[in-house]
């Protein structure tokens, strides 16, 4: 009942917020709430379930964003000509240098020289991959640099591309947890801050992929775009029939339809979560959670398990940063920015009520919804409480302008007093024995 | 002559930079690891905490230097430090009075202090940027060079030159006094072995009459004059950004966990480790080796085995490969 409540009051907050300000902003703030529910709900399966601290959650998004890319993009034709080959002799590189690494990481056991094979074959393999890499993403560099320089995607429809981006965010996930999981919980924590580091490095770095810093954009939508809705017949009439601008009912359209794709995914990973949790698994998952030795005892693998539930939650994260890449319709690696991608996250998850899937939904829309609404409160409050202040001072000037930066110790308030004095948050896990 | 030339060569561009690097990591790695000891989890904030001490430096540098209040060749900041440290250990003390106190008297799950530090570093950082804005502040000022390229070539007669920064010698030298004093502390004073006794057991310590609430105190008086030392030497050296120390985070934790979490030698080492392989993987080899073999067997790549936009990877790579062989460190991580 009283989750209802919660629920009721962001949806009238979202309204008052298209009656008084737009509706076309309120959708995008309905657009966004979504994903980051979503993305919360990735989060709340590692945490919620599992207990797995995971501090790499920008990294994880930026794969599905980069999948999105990749995935919906036309090919390059020229670039694929001028250094297609070596990109792909470099992968294969890559591969077989990883291989021949575990290989003789696993059959060397127990004799003396392990690690130094291994890093020699490491480093003679990353040698020979760069000398496929290098010439070639030189050579994709200079192909209308301006314009392309880099060897597109595969063209295909970008909600394709969900999936891949889950795909990809789960394998990273794979490769993290492999190493990191059965450690102390510190050490996942700061492993993923790196491989989060990493992969954004990456995109910004690597031109021949993503265009770096230069952003991909106009990615292929998978709704219709504003400017043919408005030359339509239908949508005309429609527009007519309702007794509105087309120009401005086609944009508020084009969100509805966004908000349809993404409710449809919300829902999905919603009702696969919750079977997850109530089923079997679930129980086990909440008992390794709650007591590793006894679930150890009763003969669970806590490790397999752990790494199991930490791609899982992953995987969802990257669908989340596929879906948001895809709303953006561009590809731009400097705007993911870890206090925003990573930590806002996880307050929505610890405010929402950690372990609960409703919890986690609820925690993405309020506090996505405090973010943006935030920092017109913020500099309203900064300009009515400076209001007394000469209007040419200093002072008043620097407190206007770090109006925006109360927003970052607001959410870390937030954060701390939840965790401090309601730290099941606003919807508790059902049944928790703590 | 050549191979000379390609040792100043690499002394000024590798080996004199990563020194003052590692000195800086080595004492961030030191406030962390230190947290570590003795309250148990990985402070997050302690990259903000950098911040927060290097910030109040930053003005009361600007104070001093308004006043004309200047300490000749050196930098000002070394005078506005010990205002900076005295700041930084009231907010940290506050942080912990706020904060962790509540979840140590619950004996809560390491990794809910994990989740409180990461909201202590949310506020932190939020007050930084509110105080001094998120941009570059150089706050550097006296002399800029102990010894200049130019002075170096003409004083040897190479080809090359070594300049070392007088902000790289201030760095050094006073990593070594912060570390004999922080030793000196943990080994001979009363308090110091306190605290090496209730990291080691922490029942057996409270059976003997330890103060758990004195040990946590100093604890986080210390963090925070380690943090704000290496956070003004570091701004010193290169330039303070509030998000560039928030970076700063992963080398850090990866110094003190190739060192052993938990050991002070061994988030020294961590640090030098850390710095030395991240300066020399992202360095670009070419004219070194230009010194060293005949004119045409030079290579024409940069032979850069990294660009520096992936300094981070090395830290992480290290970071995974220790975890991989020694999970515990190099040097056995417990205890302080």
């Amino acid at each position: 009942m009283r989750n209802l409540v919660y629920f009721l009051i962001i949806s009238a907050l979202i309204v008052l917020v298209g009656q008084f300000q737009s509706w076309n902003l309120a959708l995008s703030i309905l657009n966004l709430c979504i994903i980051s529910a979503i993305m919360a709900l990735g989060v709340n399966i590692q945490w919620g379930y599992a207990g797995l601290f995971n501090v790499g959650i920008m990294g994880f998004a930026a794969l599905g964003g980069l999948a999105a890319m990749l995935i919906s993009m036309p090919p390059v034709r020229e670039a694929w000509s001028a250094g297609g080959l070596g990109i792909a002799g470099g992968i294969v590189a890559l591969i077989l240098t990883v291989l021949c690494a575990v290989f003789s990481y696993r059959k060397m056991r127990g004799t003396r020289f392990r690690t130094l094979i291994v890093v020699l074959v490491s480093v003679v393999g990353y040698f020979v991959l760069r000398s496929f890499f290098d010439p070639a993403s030189d050579a994709i560099e200079k192909v209308n640099p301006a314009s392309s320089g880099y060897l597109g995607g595969l063209g295909l429809p970008i909600l394709l591309a969900w999936p891949v981006g889950g795909v990809l965010a789960g394998a990273a996930a794979w490769v993290v947890g492999k190493i990191t999981l059965g450690l102390r919980a510190d050490y996942l924590a700061i492993a993923t801050l790196g491989i989060s580091e990493i992969i954004v490095a990456m995109l910004k770095n690597e031109d021949w992929m993503t265009r770096g810093v230069k952003n991909v954009v106009g990615l292929p939508r998978p709704v219709p775009y504003e400017i043919n809705l408005q030359q339509s017949d239908w949508f005309i009439q429609l527009a007519a029939r309702l007794q509105t601008d087309p120009v401005t009912f086609s944009s508020i359209f084009v969100k509805i339809c966004y908000a349809g794709l993404f409710g449809v995914v919300l829902l999905l990973v919603l009702y696969l979560s919750e079977k997850a949790l109530r089923s079997p698994w679930g129980r086990m998952m909440r008992a390794i959670r709650d007591n590793e030795v006894s679930s150890e005892a009763m003969g669970k693998d806590v490790k397999a398990r752990h790494l199991q539930v930490f791609v899982l939650g992953s995987m969802v994260v990257g669908i989340a940063g596929a879906m948001l890449t895809t709303l953006d319709g561009q590809l731009t690696p400097s705007s993911y920015q870890p206090l925003r991608f990573t930590f806002l996250i996880w307050v929505m998850v610890i405010v929402g009520g950690s372990g609960n899937n409703w919890g986690a939904i609820l925690g993405g829309f309020v506090i996505w919804f405090f973010w943006i609404e935030s920092e017109p409160m913020g500099i309203w409050l900064m300009n009515t409480l400076t209001s007394q202040m000469d209007s040419g001072s200093a002072l008043r000037a620097h407190l206007i302008d770090s109006a925006q930066h109360m927003r970052l110790m607001t959410m870390g308030l937030i954060l701390l007093l939840t965790l401090r004095f309601s730290p099941r948050g606003l919807i508790p896990e059902k049944n928790a024995h703590h | 002559m050549e191979l000379l030339n390609a040792l100043a060569l690499l002394s000024n561009y590798v080996l004199v930079p990563a020194l003052a690097y590692g000195s800086q990591l080595a004492l961030g790695a030191l406030g962390v690891t230190l947290v570590f000891g003795i309250l148990r989890f990985s402070n997050f904030a302690h990259g903000d905490t950098m911040a927060f001490g290097t910030m109040v430096t930053i003005l009361f540098t600007w104070w001093f230097q308004s006043m004309g209040i200047h300490l000749g060749p050196l930098p000002t900041a070394l005078l506005a430090m010990p205002f900076g440290i005295l700041f930084c250990a009231a907010y940290v003390l506050a942080t912990d009075r706020l904060v962790y106190r509540f979840y140590r008297s619950k004996r809560s799950d390491p990794v809910i202090y994990l989740i409180a530090s990461v909201g202590v570093m949310f506020v932190t950082n939020g007050i930084v940027r509110f105080i001094i804005g998120p941009d570059d502040q150089n706050f550097a000022d006296g002399e800029r060079f102990i010894i200049k390229a130019g002075e170096f070539k003409k004083l040897t007669g190479l080809s090359e030159g070594v300049s070392i920064k007088l902000s790289q010698g201030i760095t050094v030298i006073t990593m070594f006094i912060v570390v004999a004093l922080l030793f000196w502390f943990l080994n001979k004073t009363r308090s110091g072995k306190s605290m090496r006794a209730y990291s080691d057991n922490e029942d057996l310590a409270l059976l003997s009459g330890i103060n758990p609430d004195r040990v946590v105190a100093i604890t986080w008086i210390l963090a925070a004059a380690l943090a704000t030392i290496a956070g003004t030497l570091y701004g010193l050296d290169k330039s303070f950004k509030p998000f560039t120390y928030f970076q700063l985070l992963l080398p850090i934790f990866a110094a003190a966990i190739v060192g052993g979490l938990g050991n002070p030698l061994g988030a020294i080492a961590g640090g030098f480790v850390i710095a030395f392989s991240e300066i020399m993987i992202t360095y670009a080899y070419k004219r070194v080796i230009a010194y060293l073999v005949p004119g045409d067997w030079v290579p024409d790549g940069l032979i850069q085995l990294l660009s520096t936009d992936y300094k981070f990877a090395v830290s992480f790579v290290i970071l995974l490969l220790v975890l991989l062989v020694r999970p515990n460190g190099i040097f056995k991580g417990t205890g302080v």
